[in-house]
């Protein structure tokens, strides 16, 4: 099963990037082999409608939950829209978020927890 | 003739300017479009004679036809559609009615519906004003005509309602456009198009660091534009420097003083509370007509 991690880095290593929608890199992470991707987020600079199109970038890749620090009501909208579970207040490094998951720490939120714009510079 | 009010900094005195110099003036017709702060009806105080409310076109999917090709959401450079595997989300807020999604659509799946964003208000200044101001007056101010845009609350799209109450430009009058604040979109469909723009500063660190902001929007707009300073006393003389090393000519100072301040606390334009500025504002127009600046 793959989650998506929402990362500074492109390392298992990396801290969590608390911004979804302009995170700097997507990990996704396969939680029974531990092989994984980082893809930097080509949303990361958006003028407008990023977590939307992050959301529908995740939509494509057969992700089961996305952790990440916040989501805003619009990129909410898309990942529940495609099945996605939304995991948010996750903090620390990616690798320790992957365990956590895996040991069925978090909860998955049923709303966003910031409001419009909250990630933008 | 269109004149342009329009700053950079906001706060300056744009509203304080476009309304004294439209009261001062024959054949005038002031158009508010700062539309997401529209305030210049609190000083002119206008009868509204029209309403109209202002749409524009988003998509509407039928979702019997679409196939989730997600071409629309490839095409839209607003990132106002996500297209999923089994499903398509429109983000109408974040629209603005190009209409590329519609045009492209392989399946012939979007439609474009009407949304409302805003109203447009047309009139003109009513009898109703506070001094004896009026009655001192040639009959003309009393035939100020008057347009704003009032743009919904929570909405975003200002360009579009700005263009409409553009609509109401009358080329036989002088039109009075009274910018937004800033730099961004809705300050360049407002001001484009003007035979002048004046940008109202003071001179203050924020007001010269914004005046020069706008004064590079203008020059890339090619717009012939001057600087008046409001609250002149007040600060430093940097912006002097700034206008004197830039060529960019000072066509009016507004002095720094408590009754200017205490009339426009009232809702009082400049012009109304201290008539003996009616002059300077005529002498404003007249220097921006003849374009004779020195």
């Amino acid at each position: 099963m793959k989650v998506c991690i929402t990362s500074q880095g492109d390392k298992l290593d990396s801290a969590i990037d608390p911004r979804f929608g302009r995170c700097q890199y997507f990990i996704i992470a396969d939680t029974e082999s531990e092989d994984f991707e980082a893809v930097p987020n080509p949303n990361m600079d958006s003028m407008g409608g990023a977590g939307i199109q992050s959301g529908q970038f995740i939509s494509e890749k057969e992700i089961k939950a996305v952790l990440t620090g916040n989501v805003g009501p619009n990129a909410y909208q898309t990942l529940n829209a495609a099945g996605v579970l939304v995991i948010t207040g996750v903090s620390g490094r990616v690798r320790d978020a992957i365990q956590k998951y895996k040991n069925g720490e978090f909860k998955s939120t049923d709303g966003p927890s910031v409001g419009s714009k909250f990630g933008t510079a | 003739m269109i004149i342009s009010v329009a700053s950079g900094k906001g706060g300056t005195g744009k509203t304080t300017v476009a309304v004294s110099l439209a009261l001062s003036i024959s054949n005038a017709k002031i158009l508010d479009c700062d539309v997401e702060e529209p305030n210049a009806h609190i000083f002119i105080k206008p009868e509204i004679r029209i309403k109209k409310p202002v749409f524009i076109p988003v998509p509407e999917v039928d979702k019997s036809k679409c196939n989730f090709c997600g071409r629309c959401s490839q095409v839209c450079v607003y990132k106002a559609i996500a297209v999923l595997k089994k499903d398509i989300l429109i983000f109408k807020e974040l629209c603005h009615g190009c209409g590329a999604c519609s045009y492209l659509c392989p399946q012939g799946a979007i439609k474009e519906v009407d949304r409302e964003i805003g109203v447009v208000e047309i009139g003109r200044k009513g009898n109703n004003s506070i001094s004896s101001f009026d009655s001192a007056q040639d009959s003309h101010t009393a035939s100020l005509q008057f347009v704003h845009g009032k743009l919904n609350i929570g909405e975003a799209m200002a360009p579009p309602l700005i263009r409409v109450v553009k609509e109401s430009i009358d080329k036989n009058m002088v039109n009075i456009i009274d910018a937004p604040p800033g730099t961004s979109s809705p300050v360049i469909e407002s001001v484009k198009g003007s035979d002048f723009c004046i940008l109202v500063t003071e001179p203050t660190p924020f007001g010269l660091n914004d005046l020069i902001l706008a004064v590079e929007v203008l020059r890339k707009l090619n717009l012939p534009f001057g600087v008046v300073i409001n609250r002149s006393g007040l600060g430093d003389n940097k912006t002097d420097k700034y206008c004197k090393k830039e060529n960019i000519s000072i066509l009016m100072r507004i002095p720094f003083r408590k009754e200017i301040a205490l009339a426009y606390s009232r809702g009082i334009s400049m012009v109304e509370a201290l008539p003996e500025y009616r002059k300077d504002f005529q002498k404003l127009f007249e220097r921006i007509k003849d374009r004779k600046f020195s």
